[in-house]
């Protein structure tokens, strides 16, 4: 058999070599020396900020007493609420155990706190126990306020046209339930959300977007008419790309309704009722309508003066400097995730960029230092604009947009890479936020 | 995204596909190329005529990879929405057609080389 391409060991031998150069290369970079102490630090809420804190935390420090308050057993991953409300995932894709993500050496005390009082520096637990703290962490998360609208209740998600997807993995599944009959039979779809502050202000689009998808591909989109209502005047707290949202409801072919806010709804009738910007009622008619309430703090932040006086003052979110997250009056507090009371980010990727910044000024201060890493507001959002493309939007506080990938992946635009990051990278890369590792 | 890291991929896969799984594929993936590069110094020389059929097999590598991304991710090509999604299109399927040839080829080296120089 003729054979005219010859390789032989030295040449093996040279590429095995660049090869094991290439993996050996990537940066090693040696963890810092822990720190001893004896500090007592409480974490408040073992959620998505909680956990990851927890699990720097314990890299950083040794011998500290770290003590987390969470009485939920369930931990969610809410980003993949979306996904479940528009029957892309079954509910059990956001759900895992609190306890799988902690750390040893850390204690999980399954409760809700009952009050903080900063002046003594105690955290007391409804259960009764009372803990004392160095340090204390705020990561209790928020409350959903669906009592907020009026004939409303959990109850009826899943029933005569009622989603509400905010509110965990099985009413996630219940929505999709309610918005599968208005995608097999038509109708008129309300699409809201509140005017409080909100976690990822892009999840009431993507459910908008996502639903519109299902009506084209089931070829119903020519009977059904979507409405999207808010209470602010734009489709998004950034300006360029609330400008975007609206050309793309343009070619979709969905209305809006700004200065909207929803009050009350009657599920008999199937009317929704808002206030508009003069403060009149107006009544909207609905097949199907998603319900997004008004979001606040835990009650122990209004009741414990921890919450800001002036501002968001319905909504009791930590007073807390934007930079270091550090509280404004009491140092040896820090709130981060969806209860600092900062102009952007209850998101997921927010707390990525948070819980560096809070470990390095909590870790600072135990070694008698000050911090020097800080927030500039990042947030992102891959907002899903149908099934299969996305547009990566990252900005800060200045609504700026931040791109990581600038020149590669355009964050205006709708693509198959921004799905594809959505779809396997973002709960991968959120789990190993969760274990500190990224 | 922050502090994107060999540490921090190597996290990411582990958590994409399991530990169990992703090292699993890394090591199949090392061993395929072992066995390829260990054919290659054995033989010291590339069995044309396997190469040829190898060849034949790169669509088949790529259409399954695309294939099999695309399944996986509740997409379809006209989801492609841009420059850089035609790239990662290609690279998807480059890698599936590379990664294809280069297993038949070795199993042809190592499983068929009596019969075939026979």
């Amino acid at each position: 058999m003729k054979e005219d391409f010859r390789t032989d060991r030295r040449a093996f031998l040279a590429l095995a070599a660049a090869g094991g150069a290439a993996v050996a290369l990537p940066g090693q970079t040696a963890r810092a020396q822990a720190v001893s102490t004896s500090a007592r630090i409480v974490i408040i809420g073992a959620g998505a900020a909680g956990t990851a804190l927890a699990n720097r935390l314990v890299r950083r420090l040794e011998g500290a007493q770290i003590t987390l308050i969470d009485p939920r057993a369930e931990h969610l991953y809410q980003p993949g609420l979306s996904l479940v409300a528009a029957g892309l995932k079954p509910p059990g894709y956001v759900v895992s155990q609190t306890t799988d993500w902690l750390p040893r050496g850390v204690t999980l005390i399954p409760d809700r706190v009952a009050a903080v009082d900063p002046e003594i520096r105690t955290v007391d637990t409804e259960g009764g126990e009372s803990l004392s703290y160095d340090y204390l962490v705020l990561a209790p998360g928020l409350v959903l306020d669906h009592d907020a609208i009026e004939g409303f209740s959990l109850d009826m998600v899943g029933r005569d046209g009622i989603g509400a997807l905010y509110a965990g993995p099985d009413y996630a599944a219940r929505t999709w339930e309610a918005a599968s009959r208005f995608v097999e039979e038509g109708g008129r779809g309300l699409f809201t959300r509140p005017a409080t502050e909100m976690k990822c202000a892009g999840a009431p689009l993507k459910h908008t977007f996502l639903i519109d998808d299902r009506l084209r591909r089931a070829g119903n989109r020519g009977a059904a008419e979507i409405v999207y209502a808010a209470p602010q005047g734009a489709l998004f707290g950034v300006p360029i790309v609330a400008e975007k949202v609206r050309m793309l409801f343009g070619d979709r072919g969905i209305e809006t309704r700004m200065n909207h806010t929803l009050q009350a709804i009657d599920p008999g009738r199937k009317i929704a009722t808002f206030t508009d910007a003069d403060g009149f009622a107006r009544e909207e008619e609905y097949d199907y309508l998603h319900v997004i309430p008004p979001q606040r703090a835990p009650q122990f932040m209004f009741d414990s003066g921890l919450a800001w006086a002036d501002r968001w003052t319905d909504q009791g979110w930590a007073e807390v400097d934007p930079a270091t997250l550090r509280h404004a009056r009491y140092p040896e507090i820090w709130a981060v995730g969806d209860v600092a009371g900062v102009p952007k980010g209850k998101t997921a990727a927010s707390v990525k960029w948070q819980v560096p910044v809070v470990e390095d000024h909590l870790v600072a201060t135990i070694q008698g230092g000050e911090g020097t890493e800080t927030y500039n507001g990042y947030t992102s959002c891959p907002l899903i604009t149908r099934i299969g493309r996305a547009m990566l939007i990252e900005f800060d506080y200045q609504n700026n947009l931040t791109p990581s990938f600038p020149g590669i992946i355009a964050p205006l635009e709708e693509l198959w890479i921004s799905w594809l990051m959505k779809e396997i990278a973002l709960k991968a890369t959120y789990n190993a936020m969760l274990r500190g590792d990224a | 995204m922050k502090d994107l890291t060999f540490q921090t991929m190597i996290a990411v896969f582990e958590e994409i596909f399991g530990r169990g799984l992703f090292w699993a594929m890394v090591a199949a993936a090392f061993l395929v190329t072992a066995a390829y590069l260990y054919v290659l110094v054995r033989d010291r020389t590339m069995g044309m005529r396997q190469f040829l059929i190898a060849q034949l097999f790169m669509p088949v590598g790529a259409v399954l990879a695309v294939w099999f991304v695309m399944a996986m991710t509740d997409s379809h090509l006209a989801d492609i929405g841009g420059p850089v999604d035609v790239i990662v299109l290609l690279g998807i399927a480059a890698v599936g057609a590379v990664g294809g040839a280069i297993l038949v080829y070795t199993a042809e080296r190592l499983l068929f080389r009596r019969k075939i120089e026979g």
